[in-house]
């Protein structure tokens, strides 16, 4: 199945500076029960987001309404707890393409990665300064450039590098998932069942 | 000279099908376990592709994280879950999968009943889309929980892209002091560790205190080895771990005793290297709780919630959610709930440490418990043994199998502000329900909590 191509976001952000953001809080357990993929935007963080009236609560980024983008820019370790890939589409869902963060939660970065949402681990001082300058004025522009692996603050043209295995960068720069790839290799996945027998 | 590797290599490299780049290894998985949440987007996923499942013999599935824990022999009132129970039983048949669902003996929570069966053995590759599959890295497997997208690729090649983690050595030797059970242990590393102290690595736990545990102590440490950010723990496996598996159902057939010398070799090398080694003396472990809203929050039950600055806003954050102050005692602070179960604490171990506490007594008129097997067979047998009754006297009951009130997915939810000694797993905010306040514990904090209806230390029962 493939999913959307990612080459290059230019966006604003929304930021996040909160660290161990764990993914019972990015999708709540309760908002679990569906046989489909789509829709889980509507609860993205939704406790953070709504009160128990459902009334959205004013503070949270998501309920300003001149915060928006597509980076997600969150404190460490970010995505821990729940293997649920549900956190991952909820995040896409809602819109965003990219989630900076100085560590990601190894399940949480795999399930972004398979579903065509690019976790970017950066230093720690990039990411104070992403919430430094956001917080003296509210347009920041990000430019994430997978092909070249850099993230730009368009403001200052501060740049930095990320890591990512080349296989992956191209399944991503061209929208294609690893069951594409997998499903061509049972002959090789067949022999090795062979020699272990 | 032979090239010296650890336990957690030498299955790695075991199962590499082929080398994808300079990360990413191909790699063949033994077992996978589904549910009924997980699975269904990608069975849909291999149908819309138009494959089938590549070996459904090495898939088992069951029905945990939704199921009702009373009255399971009628249909699943909330609509949601039924549809999701209902459609793993479908795609189960139609593909060929073994299932053991509600109705069937062996049902129960997918992590508890991996092992029960004999399923789970040393060596193996074992993948799940639950976190805590770690729990089956006790027996020397590799485990580790994956998202839905790759329990696809699982289904579609029995492979799953991985990049090898780091090795990290747990080691902890010295004798355990009375009242501390592995609950204590793990939860007494994570505050040393925190909840990010193990991301990007694959933990090896040893040490004379990790050997003295019984299977069940060695499943709750590998079990919240994720709680770390590890990708799983394991443990080599011994002459304990092979009395555990005999005889049980899915136990290798043949020569048992030759399938022993194989799993011998499983263990680390003499001068094997890790990435990063942590050692801890058992003597300085004690009964422990969590305090905070990440599992690596806890203290020792006697200890004070720790004094951090005004400025450290995550901390602050969570001790506004759990309503706690900064340096003050949480023995006696007064609770609501108690859980007892899930896949970290679900056991027949588990059972009869509560027993053990409760047999004589009364539960607090001001707390509710909810005391859940983490499989049929567990509750058969705590029935055998009389632990239900036991319960039943001092106030609580015996409820039916299943994930409960560790996620909060069925009905078994904590309100909005109460306080629960949890035997499970996470602390989250809103992990028991929203606005659930849970403090983790081992089953013996919870059952002497649930008796004085405030926060206790289990050795004053135990002395």
């Amino acid at each position: 199945m493939s999913f959307e191509k990612l080459t290059q976001i230019i966006s604003t952000v929304i930021p996040l500076p909160i660290d161990n953001v764990d993914t019972d809080q990015i999708i709540p357990a309760r908002f679990l029960k569906s046989i489909n993929r789509e829709g889980f935007g509507d609860n993205l963080f939704r406790d953070w987001r709504y009160d128990t009236s459902n009334e959205p609560i004013m503070g949270f980024v998501l309920n300003d309404s001149q915060i928006n983008g597509k980076i997600l820019v969150a404190g460490r370790n970010f995505g821990c707890g729940s293997s649920r890939e549900h956190a991952a589409w909820a995040i896409y869902d809602y819109g965003i393409r990219v989630v900076l963060s100085t560590s990601f939660a190894d399940i949480f970065k795999n399930n972004a990665l398979n579903i065509g949402l690019l976790p970017i681990e950066v230093p720690e001082n990039f990411i104070e300064k992403i919430f430094d300058l956001f917080a003296v004025k509210k347009k920041l522009n990000l430019k994430v450039n997978l092909q070249e692996q850099q993230v730009e603050i368009i403001n200052t043209d501060e740049k930095v590098g990320f890591d990512i295995s080349s296989y992956k960068k191209n399944c991503l720069l061209n929208g294609i998932d690893d069951i594409d790839y997998l499903v061509l290799k049972t002959d090789r996945i067949e022999e090795f069942e062979q020699g272990i027998k | 000279m032979m090239q010296t590797k650890t336990l957690f290599d030498k299955v790695w490299e075991k199962h590499i099908v082929d080398q994808i780049d300079d990360k990413l290894n191909m790699l063949y998985i033994d077992r996978h376990f589904i549910h009924e949440v997980t699975s269904p987007q990608a069975f849909s996923g291999i149908e819309k592709r138009g494959i089938s499942v590549f070996r459904p013999k090495q898939t088992i599935a069951t029905a945990d994280h939704n199921v009702p824990t009373e009255n399971q022999h009628l249909e699943i009132k909330e609509e949601l879950s039924r549809i999701q129970v209902d459609k793993l039983k479908e795609n189960c048949a139609k593909h060929s999968i073994d299932l053991y669902g509600l109705g069937n003996p062996y049902n129960g929570i997918v992590h508890v009943i991996g092992p029960e069966l004999g399923i789970t053995q040393p060596g193996m590759t074992i993948v799940c889309g639950d976190s805590h599959t770690s729990t089956h890295g006790a027996f020397g497997s590799i485990a580790f929980g994956i998202g839905t997208s790759e329990v696809e690729m699982v289904f579609a090649s029995q492979c799953l892209m991985q990049a090898k983690p780091k090795r990290m050595l747990i080691q902890i030797d010295g004798e355990q002091k009375v009242g501390v059970t592995a609950k204590d242990i793990i939860l007494y590393v994570l505050s040393r560790l925190t909840s990010a102290g193990a991301i990007g690595y694959f933990i090896e736990f040893a040490g004379s205190a990790i050997e003295n545990l019984s299977m069940e102590g060695r499943m709750t440490l590998c079990n919240m080895s994720i709680e770390l950010g590890a990708r799983g723990g394991m443990i080599a496996p011994d002459q304990t771990t092979f009395d555990y598996i005999k005889n049980r159902q899915f136990a290798p057939n043949g020569d048992f005793e030759q399938k022993i010398l194989e799993w011998k070799q499983l263990k680390t090398d003499e001068g094997a290297e890790f990435d990063s080694s942590h050692f801890f003396d058992s003597t300085d472990i004690e009964p422990m709780i969590t305090y905070g809203t990440n599992p690596g929050m806890g203290i020792k039950l006697t200890g004070k919630i720790p004094n951090k600055n005004e400025k450290d806003k995550y901390f602050t954050k969570a001790l506004n959610y759990m309503n706690l102050e900064r340096n003050k005692s949480i023995l006696g602070h007064p609770i609501d709930y108690i859980f007892i179960g899930s896949c970290t604490n679900g056991r027949i171990e588990d059972l009869r440490d509560a027993a053990k506490i409760i047999k004589g007594r009364k539960k607090n008129p001001n707390v509710k418990g909810y005391i859940v097997p983490g499989s049929k067979q567990v509750e058969e047998q705590a029935i055998k043994e009389g632990i239900d009754l036991i319960f039943k006297d001092a106030g609580f009951e015996l409820r039916q199998s299943g994930c409960s009130a560790c996620l909060a997915m069925n009905e078994d939810k904590i309100p909005s502000g109460a306080y629960c000694v949890s035997t499970s797993n996470r602390n989250f905010e809103g992990r028991q329900g929203p606005g659930a306040r849970t403090l983790l514990a081992s089953p013996l904090t919870a059952a002497a909590s649930a008796i004085n209806g405030y926060i206790t230390d289990p050795r004053e029962f135990l002395i």
